[in-house]
């Protein structure tokens, strides 16, 4: 249960801690930020990097701000700075809310959002998040920065877009329009184990019925995904428990749960269904205490 | 081949000067390099939370930390927390309200709770809730605990009012 030997490299800045990684990748070299989910896989030995490039001292990552029209969030960023929301309106709330999902507070004053988002389990709620709100993802190289959209970064069961010599600098999350409703519901055994199910939705009401519906599934397939059947089968229609089941429907009948086990891919889907149509039974309650600020 | 860092850690307001290997997590170098055997290690991988300790007064896992990491931060642990035979109010409290038995999880548990209880003194119970289920115990059946907290948590604002500090 001990990490194996590595070199510890502490970069101060951005473009020292990118050189080092062009550098030190081909030799099995890593970026530590947090460190919640790899020094516990360096304690079993399922992982030994052989370098490791500290982030945590670079100059700047922890920034946390409104740009524009989106939430940037620095690569440093912890999940605890999430505990109060960072931002006024409908993204600040959700994120307060879905960071209590998020393991325990002691891991939540060191694990980092873009560190969930570099290691990409399907079960991370932060994955879940990028997605369904259509997250902008900056990497960074010695090539530059390359700016990719979340339905482009997740690609399998901790499998993304990101190089190994890119550093994942910063990911954007866009303001959703004011007015916009959230729910999130998430199912697991006991508080702060990792999702069994998972579902996230946002979308808004004009002229009584569902607009711009998202809705994102996580800890069922290899990485989260919006599902589009179910967001169809929202759009255009009004809040109603029938709505809301046609939606959690949907989401049974396209979801690929990770398991192969007819009887547990089966529970998974009737599992998906549940956290869906609670996430937005959670939505329709909860829209004045999430559109509060701009009432 | 000399592969070790030397640095210096402050622990408990004290400077501990350490040679050590970046493999080392801050609860093996507390506790082999230190002398600080107070911190307990359990897991080893973060899931049990009885090596937490504070690192500049917020609650980490000390075995999700490497040492090398702690260069120039302050580290507290349990061992820092009575003032010469003065129990801290929350050592105290666990022990009226029973809330150890063994007492393996006791040093995190403590830690824990000085460092949410420090930050927000009037702590709601359901942030309490959630902050106590993140660290395992397997005797006490955490009732006990909850109630050791929240008496200590009254008692730790008494204190900060009569020190003149707005509680």
């Amino acid at each position: 249960m001990k990490p194996a030997k590595f070199v510890h490299h502490t970069p101060s800045t951005i473009a020292q801690a990118i050189a080092l990684l062009a550098e030190l990748a081909p030799q099995d070299g890593r970026i530590l930020a947090g460190g919640q989910s790899l020094v516990p896989a360096m304690a079993l030995r399922l992982a030994q990097p052989a370098h490791l490039i500290d982030i945590n001292g670079v100059a700047g990552l922890d920034r946390l701000a409104v740009d524009g029209n989106a939430l940037s969030i620095g690569a440093c960023v912890r999940h605890a700075a999430f505990q109060r929301p960072p931002v006024q309106g409908p993204l600040g709330a959700l994120l307060a809310t879905v960071v209590r999902h998020i393991a325990h507070y002691p891991i939540r004053t060191r694990g980092t959002f873009c560190g969930s988002l570099a290691n990409a389990d399907p079960a991370s709620e932060w994955c879940l998040v990028a997605e369904t709100l259509d997250a902008e993802l900056v990497a960074g190289s010695t090539r530059g920065m390359r700016h990719i959209p979340a339905r482009d970064y997740f690609q399998g069961v901790m499998s993304t877009a990101l190089e190994a010599d890119e550093l994942l600098a910063e990911v954007r999350l866009p303001l959703p329009a004011l007015g916009t409703r959230t729910g999130f519901y998430e199912f697991n055994r006991r508080a702060g184990d990792f999702a069994l199910a998972m579902a996230l939705v946002l979308y808004r009401v004009e002229g009584g019925v569902i607009v711009d519906a998202h809705v994102g599934v996580g800890g069922v397939e290899a990485h989260p995904r919006r599902i589009s059947a179910a967001e169809k089968a929202l759009n255009g229609r009004a809040e109603s428990a029938e709505t809301f089941a046609a939606a959690a429907d949907a989401v049974a009948d396209a979801v690929l749960p990770i398991e192969e086990q007819p009887e547990a891919a089966a529970y998974k889907r009737g599992l998906a269904a549940t956290v869906t149509r609670r996430a937005l039974e959670s939505a329709a309650q909860n829209r004045h205490e999430n559109t509060g600020a701009v009432q | 081949m000399n592969d070790k860092t030397a640095l210096t850690l402050t622990v408990n307001d004290r400077p501990y000067e350490v040679s050590v290997e970046p493999r080392l997590t801050l609860a093996d170098v507390l506790r082999d390099h230190c002398g600080l055997t107070g911190t307990n290690s359990g897991c080893e991988h973060g899931v049990c939370g009885s090596c937490t300790v504070l690192v500049d007064d917020t609650p980490v896992r000390a075995c999700l930390m490497f040492a090398v990491q702690a260069r120039g931060r302050r580290v507290r642990t349990v061992e820092g927390l009575a003032t010469g035979d003065q129990l801290h109010p929350l050592q105290q409290a666990f022990i009226e309200h029973h809330a150890l038995q063994c007492g393996f999880c006791t040093p995190g548990f403590l830690m824990l709770a000085t460092g949410v209880l420090e930050a927000d003194p009037h702590i709601s119970d359901e942030d309490l809730l959630d902050t106590l289920s993140s660290n395992l115990c397997r005797c006490t059946g955490y009732q006990n605990i909850v109630k050791a907290v929240r008496a200590a948590a009254a008692q730790m604002r008494t204190l900060r009012m009569a020190a003149g500090t707005p509680p």
